[in-house]
């Protein structure tokens, strides 16, 4: 037998060695792979940032207009009714003749541009939003009002460097001409560009206008399909994780039922649309587009998440509490509404905001119950604005990705900026509930 | 909790009553080519009617079409947009359904355009070109071969020397059928290739000519000939990825990106609202929308927007459709008597 070589505790081994080898392989690894997340997160931010930051500026062209009662009111009885007569081509002309006396007074140089191609670097919505101003104030009429009115979605790409003399040079819609007169007005001070609230507020638009489209009808179809969400899939949720959890036997039936929430949860959404179509629209006759449709799909597809989030934190709450309130005498419903819901409910609401969240951002389901369109009007307040066409933040992003105006990317990365907003909001909310409320024993 | 049960019977009493309610906004589906015409149309229309903007959905022709004759009544469309003719099928569906009159409204022509990046070089096609690049089998020697061509100049020494790669609407387009009947049959008549398939065939005429047909349009399927089931933004992206590639796309689609796309001419015409208008550009088609008769007057403002689409101010030469690339029709007055009429199509002649 021989003695083995003595060891010094100070010198590693060769096992050691390898061991700490491998430990510092498996450290890299898993900040390799966060950093990789990392640079994923910062390359997605970076282009949506990039591309959208700047449709929340519009290039607007600010000029004195004198609202002829000749034109705008014959009768001059300032009766809205008789006004609306004269349409928006009328307007239209109304406006040529303001540019291009503003021009003329500013002493700008208009080169040889006809008057037709001056009027085309203001926005087709232009004149509908002076007829829209003047019909609902009849007073306006006879006076000269200073209207900002929205240059074209080339003019505004020319200011927010999207679209260059070069590229005007091949463009049909736009050329240099027009951009150096631009140039000129803004040096005038005609035309400037500023904070475009309207991006938020206002309808979505057609191709010839795109830089009138904003988010105001699918920011408010999102917000009314939340809440039928919410106000169905709370309660429903809640209720029916209280009886599984709390009064239910544990027998076959209610394992299946379970078995079955668990794998809904994990049913792809677009699978929820298609029931919503033959349900909703088909058999019980709710109209298309509406949110009120859209709503009941996507309560259907929370639900499971809800319940399981719900469950889980009843089950968190210590038996002792229960077993202390029935000891002194309290009934099975009072222990459960005065004692255990309460304590859980932190974990409820956080589990419901995610879900919301996770409702707020889908779009596949809402393709198939005619969300997907172009809609202009806003919906009235609910109830009754629940059954009014609307669109919707995700559906909004699909569908000005597939415009053919260049125009239309900025604004989807736009919307895609809104839609990270609030989906932030709500997470930052559900961690401020866990946070503050969350009791642990 | 105590707030939230006023909302519920808020929300109980809305669902008990809010469907009864009249629909006022018209509801509109189908193609996705025919979409961007019909939202600038519903636009002005919300503009400048008392009524609301109605509500126009994408989806594609034979989806719209579909929709429209899933039935009567408030919770269907009024109008299917199509950038193909309405197939039997769908109207057996209709008749099926209830849906009996039916106006079909043809308010201008599209024309489809062959288009590259700004900085690729000039080709000047034929639809002889297209089948020889595109087509499964051509003609060499007399005989039938497999397409082995990768290069522009190998299809015609007259053309640049360019990996052949091509990105054509998928199946589901409107804009396919144009393709195939337009070009690839044109092509294949044109080579040669459609009588040696026709000599292959057995049967009577008929089935010698559809056979042939069908053979004619199989495509080449070693990746060449890339099928693009989305939009033209799709083609346009993998355009811009691969700069050598050439696209199809629709007259309009390339008139808003005139600045980053070239177009090229077929048999020597280059693809213009005129030419298309005056039928020497070969590659355009009609496109259409369906309106429920049995809406008419039920559905507020569906009569006045058909008739206002249709109107001298806005399909006409002079209208907002031709500045986004609608080829207005010639014979638009016949298709506005029509309208006034409210005259049901007649069945197709098939």
């Amino acid at each position: 037998m021989t003695q083995a070589p003595a060891k010094s505790l100070l010198v590693p081994d060769a096992r050691t060695r390898a061991r700490n080898a491998s430990e510092r392989r498996f450290r890299l690894m898993g900040m390799a792979a966060v950093a990789i997340g990392l640079v994923a997160l910062v390359v997605l931010l970076v282009s949506v940032l990039g591309n959208g930051l700047s449709s929340f500026r519009q290039t607007y062209v600010t000029i004195p207009i004198t609202l002829d009662a000749a034109v705008l009111d014959k009768s001059g009885n300032r009766n809205p009714d008789e006004m609306k007569k004269v349409t928006t081509l009328g307007y239209g002309k109304l406006m040529q003749t303001a540019l291009i006396a503003a021009l003329a007074e500013k002493g700008v140089d208009t080169g040889d541009l006809k008057p037709k191609e001056i009027m085309g670097m203001m926005s087709k919505e232009a004149p509908a939003d002076l007829r829209e101003a003047v019909l609902s104030d009849p007073s306006l009429v006879g006076q000269t009002i200073t209207f900002p009115a929205f240059a074209t979605s080339r003019i505004d790409g020319y200011f927010k460097g999207r679209v260059t003399m070069e590229s005007a040079a091949r463009d049909a819609n736009i050329n240099p001409e027009q951009l150096a007169l631009a140039d000129r007005m803004a040096a005038a001070g005609l035309i400037e560009t500023r904070l475009n609230w309207g991006f938020l507020t206002r309808p979505d638009a057609s191709e010839l206008r795109p830089e009138a489209a904003g988010l105001g009808v699918a920011i408010l179809g999102s917000a009314y399909m939340m809440i039928v969400v919410l106000v169905l899939s709370l309660p429903i949720g809640v209720a029916a994780s209280i009886y599984l959890e709390e009064l239910a036997p544990k027998n076959r039936w209610t394992d299946l039922i379970e078995i079955n929430i668990a794998n809904l949860a994990a049913v792809p959404s677009i699978v929820f649309g298609i029931l919503a179509l033959a349900l909703f629209i088909n058999i019980a006759g709710l109209p298309q587009s509406a949110p009120i449709v859209g709503g009941l799909v996507l309560t259907l597809m929370t639900l499971p998440t809800i319940i399981i989030a719900t469950r889980a934190s009843l089950k968190a709450v210590p038996p002792s509490i229960r077993d202390a309130a029935l000891g002194v005498g309290a009934s099975k419903m009072q222990t459960i509404f005065h004692h255990v819901l309460p304590l859980a409910m932190p974990g409820i609401l956080t589990g419901t905001i995610l879900g919301l969240a996770r409702a707020l951002g889908e779009s596949a389901p809402l393709l198939l119950i005619g969300m997907v369109a172009f809609v202009r009007d806003y919906p009235s307040a609910p109830p009754e604005g629940l059954f009014d066409p609307a669109s919707a933040l995700p559906v909004q992003v699909y569908s000005w990705t597939q415009r053919a105006d260049p125009a239309f990317v900025e604004r989807a990365s736009g919307a895609i900026i809104v839609l990270l907003v609030f989906l932030l909001a709500m997470n930052a909310l559900a961690i401020i509930l866990r946070r503050r409320f969350e009791r642990r024993w | 909790m105590t707030i939230r049960f006023p909302l519920l019977s808020a929300l109980m009493a809305a669902l008990a009553c809010g469907p009864a309610a009249a629909r006022d906004n018209l509801q509109i589906a189908g193609s996705s080519t025919v979409l961007p015409y019909a939202t600038i149309v519903a636009e002005l229309f919300g503009e400048n009617f008392d009524h609301p903007t109605p509500v126009v959905e994408g989806g594609g022709s034979g989806a719209g079409r579909k929709k429209l004759c899933e039935g009567l009544g408030e919770a269907t469309i009024d109008i299917a947009n199509s950038s193909s003719r309405i197939k039997q099928s769908d109207l057996d569906l209709c008749n099926a359904n209830g849906v009996t009159g039916v106006m079909e409204v043809r308010f201008g022509y599209d024309g489809i355009v062959f288009a590259a990046l700004r900085d690729a070089p000039e080709y000047a096609f034929t639809p002889a070109h297209w089948f020889r690049a595109m087509s499964a089998r051509i003609v060499q020697d007399g005989a039938l071969v497999e397409n082995r061509l990768r290069d522009w100049a190998e299809v015609d020494p007259a053309l640049p020397p360019q990996e052949i790669i091509a990105f054509i609407p998928g199946s589901k387009h409107g804009t396919r059928e144009v393709f195939d009947h337009n070009v690839l049959l044109a092509g294949c008549k044109e080579t040669g290739a459609y009588d040696l398939y026709a000599a292959a065939a057995i049967g009577d005429e008929e089935a010698v000519k559809k056979e042939a047909e069908k053979a004619c349009l199989d495509l080449r399927t070693d990746g060449l000939a890339v099928e693009i089931d989305g939009d033209y933004t799709e083609t346009l992206a993998r355009v811009q990825a691969n700069p050598t590639g050439i696209g199809v796309f629709g007259l309009s689609f390339y008139q808003s990106n005139t600045d980053r796309l070239r177009v090229y001419t077929m048999s020597g015409v280059t693809p213009s609202v005129d030419t298309i208008a005056s039928g020497e550009y070969p590659v355009s088609r009609p496109l259409y929308f369906y309106v429920k008769l049995a809406h008419m007057g039920v559905i507020p403002g569906l009569r006045e927007y058909v008739a206002f689409f249709l109107s001298d101010e806005v399909a006409g030469p002079d209208g907002p459709l031709a500045d986004y690339g609608l080829v207005p029709d010639p014979e638009l007055h016949k298709t506005q008597a029509m309208v006034a009429a409210e005259q049901p199509m007649e069945p197709l002649s098939q």
